[in-house]
């Protein structure tokens, strides 16, 4: 990004030219050593206890004071993890709520949001501005009529509970999404629009083949915001897919009847996908909650 | 069929020349709207049955109560319910305390973490990284996790404290440290993503405001309290509020890490919510509990609002 450009010319709290002076070089340094070991013990710290309690007998786990490594390492905590907690269902289960919330929340988010953008229907700013009040009610307090909702759906009577489509449909309703796709859509030119129009594409095939590839950057956002959300949440498949639990879910519940090594495991082990994930695409990730945290 | 009348060239062809193409302007109108709103209905749906609906229905049922299969009209009597349960006014406490020491830690630690970390012409990316690196924990894990270290026994922690010969704590098992324990957690797993915000908020303020508050004297603290934080006063008082409102609402720490104990000391209003809905079976009371959470956040939120607003008037 404009990392290089920034150390290189503008100017932050402390003046380059105080920096430059050998008693500021030195300050830097040690600063920048303190707080490099001081972040990495605590925020890698925790993740590398975690991932060698694993290797380690329930006796080491307690022992006082901690061992750094493990003595005889042992990746049988790993595997009775994987079985006892049904790690591939639980992992499984999650991987299709996050999948399918994501493909219907680009599906549906995008077509309502180039609708508001682009298509303008009557009434479209009123729909936006009850979307966007949405945004003011506190989820945990409309848990109950949701509930309520899903176990009955309204004149249909259909019953979601247990199934994906509890998890899937209410993360459309997302008036961040809709908000921060719409004020992408508008910044593409009506007039690259008409000009597809014009050579005979419908509001489809416009989507498709022009708003969609030109928006490449803020779907990469909204498809991390939409996948770690159903990833993280915690309440909602707790009430709702008691039948098919969550990573979350499912190591909570399994939490109190597993040896120590075993549970710490088990986190271990549900935590490596998503870190793995963002490992690979930090870069994307970085760059995608700037642009969307600065909506201000 | 009417669409051909509407379709793309037709319209393109009246945007340029500002001349309708022949034909009815009411059935254009119409057509055009229909196909604006399929693209609208997916989610007008689920807004509907998952939003709109459900805080019709939240109000609707706070004054109802369902005996034997039946749904009456009581009035007021979930909301003199509620206010009369011995745990709500404990609730509201501990829920209010977990809002105030979750914004003294994981309001200031972010906003100071971010200050240093743009200060640095090195590691900028790996402590970024780093940071947000529970962020993206599944939220059991990270809290299980500090479970181990906040063990009052073996517990990391302690061992730590004891190292440096000083007081250990009780952590979890204590009535009075159990909510500091939790905001620990939440700020460990939080922090990153306002971090983030406050990052990419430092790097769109101009060098040259420090530049002038150094040649007129200023020191290090000066130059934070007069240029970095009027400078990102949006931001942060934009993230205080959705700080507040998320805080209001913690759930998941409370039931995985001390099942709102010890003694009741973690249980939050949203878990009183849920113990009235799904340990005690009456969603009516529960709803009445949710309006009054709607009402007060509601509330914040307005005076938020409205102090915003009379602030960028002055």
């Amino acid at each position: 990004m404009s990392k290089e450009a920034r150390s290189g010319a503008t100017r932050t709290l402390i003046s380059p030219v105080r920096l430059n002076q050998p008693a500021g070089r030195r300050t830097y340094r040690i600063v920048l050593v303190l707080t490099l070991v001081m972040a990495t013990i605590v925020f890698i710290g925790p993740l590398y206890w975690m991932a060698t309690g694993g290797f380690k007998s329930p006796q080491e786990l307690v022992r006082t004071p901690p061992t750094l490594f493990p003595e005889s390492p042992g990746t049988h905590a790993f595997t009775e993890a994987w079985d006892r907690l049904g790690m591939a269902q639980l992992l499984l289960n999650t991987v299709v709520y996050a999948g399918g919330a994501l493909l219907l929340q680009l599906v549906f988010c995008v077509a309502a949001a180039y609708s508001l953008s682009k298509l303008r229907p009557v009434f479209g700013n009123v729909i936006l501005g009850m979307m966007l009040a949405s945004m003011m009610i506190p989820a945990a307090a409309l848990v109950i009529p949701q509930y309520l909702t899903v176990l009955d759906l309204p004149l249909v009577h259909w019953n979601l509970m247990n199934t994906p489509w509890v998890i899937w449909l209410p993360t459309v309703a997302n008036a961040f999404n809709i908000f921060l796709l719409k004020r992408f859509f508008d910044s593409i030119p009506d007039e690259l629009l008409d000009a597809a129009s014009i050579d005979g594409a419908g509001p489809v095939r416009v989507l498709w083949s022009v708003v969609l590839p030109l928006s490449r950057p803020i779907l990469g956002v909204v498809s991390i915001f939409g996948l770690v959300a159903v990833w993280k949440d915690f309440l909602w498949p707790l009430i709702t897919v008691p039948a098919h639990e969550t990573l979350n879910v499912g190591v909570n519940t399994a939490a109190t009847s597993m040896p120590q090594n075993t549970l710490i495991a088990g986190l271990f082990l549900a935590s490596l996908p998503t870190i793995v994930l963002f490992l690979v695409f930090q870069r994307n990730i970085m760059a995608g909650l700037t642009a969307g945290s600065l909506k201000g | 069929m009417t669409t051909t009348l509407t379709r793309g060239p037709a319209r393109a062809e009246a945007a340029r020349t500002g001349n309708p193409p022949p034909g009815g302007a009411w059935r254009r109108a119409l057509t055009r709207n229909l196909r604006a709103h399929a693209f609208l209905i997916g989610a007008l749906l689920c807004f509907a049955l998952f939003t709109w609906y459900p805080m019709v229905r939240e109000i609707v049922m706070s004054f109802q109560k369902v005996r034997y299969g039946e749904t009456h009209w009581v009035g007021f009597d979930n909301f003199r319910q509620i206010f009369a349960d011995p745990e709500f006014w404990p609730a509201w406490q501990h829920t209010l305390e977990f809002t105030g020491i979750a914004l003294f830690f994981g309001f200031v630690a972010p906003f100071v973490s971010a200050i240093v970390i743009n200060e640095f012409r090195h590691a900028q990316s790996y402590l970024r990284i780093l940071v947000y690196l529970p962020v993206m924990l599944p939220p059991v894990a990270g809290i299980l996790l500090f479970k181990y270290f906040m063990d009052p026994g073996y517990g990391l922690f302690n061992q730590i404290l004891e190292a440096l010969h000083l007081p250990t704590s009780s952590w979890l098992a204590s009535q009075d440290t159990a909510m500091l324990s939790l905001v620990i957690v939440s700020t460990w797993a939080n922090m990153g993503s306002a971090t983030l915000v406050y990052l990419a908020a430092l790097q769109s303020i101009p060098g040259e405001l420090y530049e002038a508050a150094e040649l007129d004297g200023a020191g290090l603290l000066r130059r934070i309290w007069h240029v970095t934080v009027p400078q990102t006063r949006l931001i942060l008082s934009l993230m205080l509020m959705l700080q507040v409102v998320a805080t209001m609402q913690m759930f998941t720490e409370s039931f995985v890490l001390t099942g709102g104990g010890p003694q009741g000391s973690t249980t939050t209003v949203v878990y009183l919510l849920y113990n009235y809905a799904f340990s005690y079976d009456k969603f009516n009371t529960a709803a009445a509990l949710g309006v009054v959470l709607l009402l007060v956040l509601g509330a914040f939120s307005a005076v938020y609002l409205w102090l915003e607003r009379r602030g960028g008037e002055e």
